[in-house]
This record gives C-alpha cells, structure tokens and sequence, in this order.
C-alpha cells in the first residue's frame, strides 16, 4: 500500500466548562498509548466563557494538519445536544453522531433574542437519515443525576463512544480510571460506572 | 503538567506548543523568563514558571517584561520572554533599540498572532517586527517544530548576537501534538560587563552600531539559503511549487502531498536563492503565508513571478479547505467529488448563537447592570478583559474597546472634545485591575494633569481573568501562587493626583450602593475613581455561597432580575398580565441552583423579595 491511511476524524464538541478538553485529551492519550500519532486542536480563549467549546482530535499512522476538514468529521461527540446540531454538517455520511441529550440554555435564548430548537435530537435523526450518519442520544444528564454527579457526564459520553474508536473500549476506560487515581482516587470507582453506564446507553 | 516537569529525556509526550516551548527554553539553560498573559501565549510562562533552576515572571506588561530579558541577557544569561501579537507592540520600545546592542546571553522573543482572532482585538502579523527590527524570525508549524526551533533561537541568538523573534500563531500555541524531550543544559553566567560603546545607545553609539546591525542581517540572509530550518519537501507534481511557513504548511501538504514546497523556518531573512532555484523548477510558484503577503512582496520585489494573495486570503488561517480550491483553479484541476453532498442545515433558519458572556455571580454583572440602569446618561470608554463582554447582551453597557489601558486616554479625549451629543453626559472609563496596573496608570495620571471630567472604574477582581486567572501586582501573589508585595489601589489611585474624597471602594455585589456611589461620582466635575473589590469566580478567594431560588408564590413576572445578565437565571414561562385596561408582557424566572453561587445580587434586584436562599423553606404568605 502507497498512500497513507487516512487520519480518523473526531470532533469533541459543547459548552465552556463541560469537560470537552478533558475528553479530547483522554482519547488522543489512548490514541498515543496504543501507537497512533495524534493532533488534537482546540480554540478556547473567549469560549471558556458558557461559549461554544470544540476539540478536533486526528488520530492516525502519521497526522499533518491538526484541524478537520469541513465534511470529513468520522465520529462526533456532542456533550450538549443543540451543539450536536450546529456541528453536525460537518459529519460525513457513514459517519457516527454521539450526542447527550442534555440542553443548555445561553442566555440569549433565554433572555428571549432566539429559541431553541423544539425537537432537537429529533431534528438531530433527520439529519442523520438525510446524510447518511448514524445518530446515537444519551441520556448522559439523567445518568449523571442517577449516579450523583454531573461531573459524571465526560466519562458517560466517553463510554459512550467507546465502541467507535481504533482502540478497545477497556483501554479507553483504563486511562480515564488511571487520570482519576493520580487526581482523585476516591472518584475512580465512581467514574468506572459511569464510563459503563455510557457505554451501555449508546449501545442499546 | 507538573508531569511534564519531572519527563526524562528521551520521553515522548503530547504537548501543546506553548507546553513544548516551555520546555525547550528550560532545557536551553535559561536562567531568566518574563511575560504577560495573553490568549494564546499565556500557557508559555505558565508551565515554565514550573520548572526549577529558572526565574519565571509575570510582569506588568510586555515591555518590562523585555526589559528584564534584556537585563539578563546583558548580564550573559539566557533570557526568554512571550507575549501575545499585541503584546509586542508595547514592548516596540525596547525592541527597536535592542536591535542595535544586540545580546550577549542568547535572548528569544516569543510573540503570537491570534490568526482568526478567537480571542484578540486585531489579527495583526508579527512577523512585520523581523523585517521592521531587522531580527531574525523562526516559524515553527507545530509543537515538535516549536520544541526544537526555540532550542535553535538560541544558538542563533548567540551566534549572530542578536535577538530572536519566534512568531507562534493559535495554531500552534493550542495544538497539542507529540514531542521528544531532552534534558536542561548548564551554562554558567558571566554577569555584566560595563561597556558603554555596547550598551549605552546615545547617538554617538548607536551610529557605530547600526552598520552592524545590518551587516547582520546580511549574514543571516546567506545563512538562510544553506540552514537546514528551511526544509525542502519534494515532489513530482511540476504544475505547481510552494513557498509556505508556519502551520499552513501542514494543511498545504495534506491538500497538495504531491507538489514540491520550500518550508521555511527561519521565515526572515528569506533564502531568496533557494526560492528562485525552485521557482524554476515548477510552473508557477505560490506562496501560502498566514496573514499578510510578506513574503511574496519581498519575492516579488526579487523580480520573481509569483502567486500568492492574489489567489488566496489575507486573512484568517490557510487550512486545507481554504488553500484548496484556489490553486486547483490555478492549475486548471477540477474540484474533487465533493466528500459530503450539499445538504440542507439540521435546523431551519439556523440554530442560536452561545456567545461567551459573564459567569454566575461575575463582579462585574453588578457594575454593568448598574450601568445599564442609567445608560443614556452616559459615554463608558472600554478597555481589554472579561469586562469587554459588558458590550454584549443584555447590557450593552461598554461603547469602545482598542487596546491594553485606553479607556481612561479615549475617555479625556471625549471629554476635551465637547461633542454635542455629550453635553450633559458623563464620560466614564471602565477597566479592570490587570490592565489598571498593565497600562493604566499613565491614563489616569494624564486625565487628572489635565484637569479632565471622567469617572474611572477600576474593577479589582484580584486576577487576570480572561487569560484564566494569571497573578499579577494587585493580586497579593507571584506567578509560582507565592506570596509577593500587594499593591494598594486607591493608595496608588491617590498619589496619581486624584483628591482623597473622589476615591470610592465599593462591593459590586451591594447593587444600591455601588449605584449611589456611581451616581454621585459622575456628578462631581473631577475626576474620580471608583474601585469595585470582588474576587472572580473561577479563583481560590472566590467564596461560593448557598443558591437561591425564585418564590413562584411572590414573582410578579416583572423581569427586574433578567436585567442583571446573570446565566443562572432563566425563563420559566413569559406570559401576559390586564392590569387598569393596559397589557403588560411578563416574565416569570427561575434559578439553577446547580450554577448559583449565592451571590445575592439578584435579591436586591428583585423588589417583591421573591429570591431567597435555598435552604430557607418557602413560608407562603409571609413577607418579611
């Protein structure tokens, strides 16, 4: 074979303060772990504050440009399901769409300026169909309430797109577990659940 | 990153470039490293203030911090500094003379240009300053590159005794990709040796230095045609060659692999040979340079034909996507078969914007909704911060915004210049402690010489905000989070001249206070200054306090606490009420409880007394 294999595109994307960064890290540490090389690209600045937050992780034998060409996304992670809709023209058909259907009200939507979209991971599975992506909503807040913490949320939607990556989904769920035993060991346990529970939603 | 700190040499790691950066000026046996914060060169000084054997600083701003780099080096040390593309207009000054002392200790400028503007007021090309200050100037494309060229910066810097300016863009600053680390090198440092023909640029000096300095130049002109930082990549695609820098060079190999390209590192002062020896090999060369068309001037000016924003944009980042489609139409290439069908958009109309704006609880929702409140009566000069989002919605209370301390300067001008529209208006500046202390002092120094009208707003939140929260002389500690002398605010604010009884420190979460107190001020004809003191809420002295929630039972729908801009208060329903025969809108609110941190300022601007804290258990009817 010639030409070199082409990088596997995943856009992280949110809010400001939802873990976005976190997440892209993990995977591109996994991604590292187990051969790949990786560029992970990011804009926050401005953006950490309640503004739209993305990662473009690019994972591959050898990655040169860091940033995701419009239209070539193979695999995005939504922590936020309007955000889901705003990035998901980027999504190519055969694609994958792992959104939460958590929403998070700005306050220009709330102070009246726009709306919300009414039927957002509705809308969502349209689009899906009408590309050709396939679309998976988790119910990634109510699991975190469940489970007691909405920091929970990043190990969930990593969990749940843990059976679309070029590694195991146990390798995935061993580096997040070895991030919290070097910070906070007490929560380790916690987020192993909440990576299975994650993994479980978007698999049913 | 305290694991970066302890890596050994030889390890691979995923590193941001200002990570990479860090490291690699660590590892040249710096001794002396200075900076201000700046979006997105901050994380530079940040990590490398982690590292021992060096001494790290914030400085007041980025023409001290060059300053103290040029000290260090005058004294033989390495010395190091980092700022953002705006930064290094401040730091102009000292730059435009460093270039004829020269260094003795090897001296790297690290300066980045916001390309794309995701957080700066300008998308300005620092790589002027090269050809300006006659310095050479190193363009890595990612972090491995930044890693290795700061390291370089440095050799040169010693071998052609001059400063080195490493211009970093966004795109590299915050992409994080895979780097080899080494181990810090020792170098001893000679200290200073009194040398006035050196050092002392009266004329007399600076006349014999300035044939040096571009002898200099010349030097590193035929330097650059053999160095091996510019890197030629081959290829077998004849149709077209490429002149690129910086990480468009990346995008460029990823859109066109099969064109030959000439990358250039050292991007000043320019192999022109080498570029004119590959412009006849192709058919038509391109240069692809982020923003401005520097090189292809110079090129040009060279006699050479060459294409470059003509074809392709000034502005913003030249990713693949971008580059594409123009030199495929040079070429006569058709557009490859589109990767994805046009599509229609997932929502029609599209979707809401989520523009950035104030934290719950942000100090400054109080001073802005004050603002708001008495909004035609005033002209607020801005300045460079979180403050500037004072601009957006629901305030719209800031009505300028141009560089680092300009407010109190814009507002004296507005002042002196008697405008019309400005008769019985008060002309305020608003600003916050970082950039008071950053560039603000002479402002508000020159307002009271010259005897102007204008209410200065100091807004301490004891940080450097925007950037994440960096220290800074009012904040009472060092960039390590060790304790350093504290400056005294309306102590400084009254020894620049402004009267004892004009100075006012109040809490900006007292709403009705801070309103009198703003009030009172801009009706005096002098120049006053109000200190609002409240920590940010994303610092250690933040204080989180217990949430609050809105009383269905006693909210009338009237909307008061949506006026202060707080993202913890939402609409729960929005409604109509009859009352006297006359319609009136309302709109009834809640709080999120999960993003409330009892702040209390929304109790005050509610004059039903329905926002109680939470715990306190809803007693229907009672009214206290």
């Amino acid at each position: 074979m010639t030409a070199a294999l082409p990088a596997l595109n995943i856009l992280v994307c949110g809010i400001g303060g939802q873990g976005v960064m976190t997440a892209a890290e993990v995977l591109a540490q996994t991604a590292i772990d187990h051969g790949f090389d990786v560029k992970k690209s990011e804009v926050a600045g401005m953006a950490q504050r309640g503004g739209v937050v993305t990662s473009h992780v690019r994972i591959g034998p050898r990655v040169l440009s860091p940033v995701i060409a419009p239209g070539t996304v193979d695999v995005l992670a939504a922590f936020e399901v309007a955000e889901a809709l705003r990035w998901c023209d980027q999504v190519r058909p055969g694609g994958r769409v792992v959104a939460s259907s958590q929403q998070l009200v700005p306050p220009v939507v709330s102070g009246g300026l726009y709306a919300y979209p009414e039927d957002a991971a509705g809308l969502l599975r349209a689009a899906g169909v009408t590309v050709g992506f396939q679309v998976r909503v988790v119910a990634a807040g109510d699991i975190a309430a469940t489970l007691g913490d909405r920091k929970l949320i990043n190990s969930i939607m990593l969990g749940a797109l843990a059976d679309a990556l070029p590694f195991p989904a146990d390798a995935l769920e061993a580096k997040i577990v070895e991030r919290f035993q070097v910070r906070k060991p007490a929560l380790a346990a916690l987020n192993r659940q909440a990576f299975a529970a994650g993994r479980q939603a978007c698999q049913t | 990153m305290s694991i970066l700190v302890r890596a050994e040499a030889g390890a691979r790691h995923l590193l941001s470039g200002d990570e990479a950066i860090a490291r690699a000026v660590w590892e040249a046996g710096t001794r002396v490293s200075a900076g201000y914060p700046g979006t997105p060169a901050t994380e530079i000084l940040e990590t490398l203030a982690q590292y021992p054997d060096l001494h790290a600083q914030w400085s007041v701003n980025e023409k001290v911090a060059l300053e103290v780099a040029i000290g260090a080096s005058m004294a033989g040390a390495r010395a190091f500094c980092a700022m953002k593309h705006v930064g290094l207009n401040v730091a102009a000054d000292p730059l435009m003379t460093l270039t004829l002392t020269g260094v003795l200790g090897g001296l790297v400028i690290a300066v980045a240009d916001d390309v794309g503007m995701s957080s700066s007021q300008n998308e300005q090309d620092s790589r002027y300053w090269g050809r300006f200050a006659h310095l050479p100037v190193l363009e890595p494309a990612d972090s491995a590159e930044a890693y290795a060229m700061t390291k370089r910066a440095f050799e040169l810097s010693e071998q052609f005794e001059t400063a080195v300016l490493l211009r970093l863009t966004t795109r590299v600053c915050h992409v994080k990709s895979l780097v080899a680390l080494g181990s810090r090198e020792d170098r001893p440092v000679p200290g200073f040796t009194i040398n006035p023909a050196r050092w002392v640029m009266v004329p007399a000096n600076a006349r014999r230095r300035l044939p040096l300095q571009l002898e200099r130049e010349r030097q590193m002109a035929v330097y650059s045609e053999t160095c091996d930082l510019n890197v030629d990549a081959p290829g077998t695609d004849r149709r077209v060659g490429f002149v690129v820098s910086g990480p468009a060079a990346l995008h460029l190999r990823e859109a066109f692999p099969n064109a030959p390209q000439l990358k250039l590192g050292l991007g000043y002062p320019l192999p022109v040979g080498r570029i004119r020896a590959l412009a006849a090999e192709v058919d038509r060369l391109v240069v692809v340079e982020e923003t401005e068309p520097l090189i292809e001037t110079e090129l040009r000016a060279a006699g050479l034909a060459v294409h470059g924003k003509d074809i392709l944009p000034r502005i913003g980042e030249l990713t693949a996507d971008v580059i594409g489609p123009p030199i495929r139409r040079l070429i006569g290439e058709p557009e490859p078969a589109a990767l994805t069908p046009p599509r229609p958009t997932a929502v029609q109309g599209g979707l809401f914007p989520r523009p950035p704006t104030l934290c719950a609880a942000c100090p400054h929702i109080g001073v802005f909704s004050t603002l708001f409140a008495m909004r035609r009566k005033v002209v607020i000069m801005g300045d460079i911060g979180c403050y500037t989002l004072g601009a957006g919605h629901p305030w719209h209370a800031l009505d300028s915004c141009i560089a680092m301390g300009a407010s109190m300067g814009m507002a004296l001008g507005i002042d002196k210049a008697g405008g019309a529209s400005d008769a019985g208006k008060a002309i305020l500046a608003v600003l916050g402690d970082s950039t008071f202390l950053h560039m603000g002092l002479q402002g508000l120094l020159n307002i009271v010489y010259n005897r102007g009208n204008v209410t200065t707003l100091i807004l301490d939140n004891r940080t450097t905000g925007m950037t994440g929260g960096q220290n800074h002389p009012g904040t009472g500690h060092d960039v390590h989070g060790e304790s350093a002398p504290r400056v005294d605010f309306a102590q400084l604010v009254e020894a620049l001249g402004v009267k004892r009884d004009r100075i006012k420190v109040v809490d900006s979460y007292d709403l009705p206070l801070l309103f009198r107190t703003i009030r009172d001020e801009i009706k005096v004809p002098e120049p006053s200054v109000v200190i609002t003191a409240r920590p940010c809420t994303l610092i250690p002295e933040f204080e989180r306090r217990t949430p609050h929630q809105v009383l269905e039972d006693r909210c009338t729908g009237c909307g008061s606490c949506m006026d202060l801009g707080c993202p913890a208060i939402t609409v729960l329903r929005r409604d109509q009420r009859i009352l006297d025969g006359e319609t009136f809108d309302t709109t009834f609110t809640t709080i999120d409880s999960r993003a409330c941190t009892g702040c209390t300022m929304c109790v005050s601007a509610c004059s039903h007394s329905a926002i109680v804290p939470l715990t306190a258990a809803p007693s229907l009817g009672a009214c206290s």
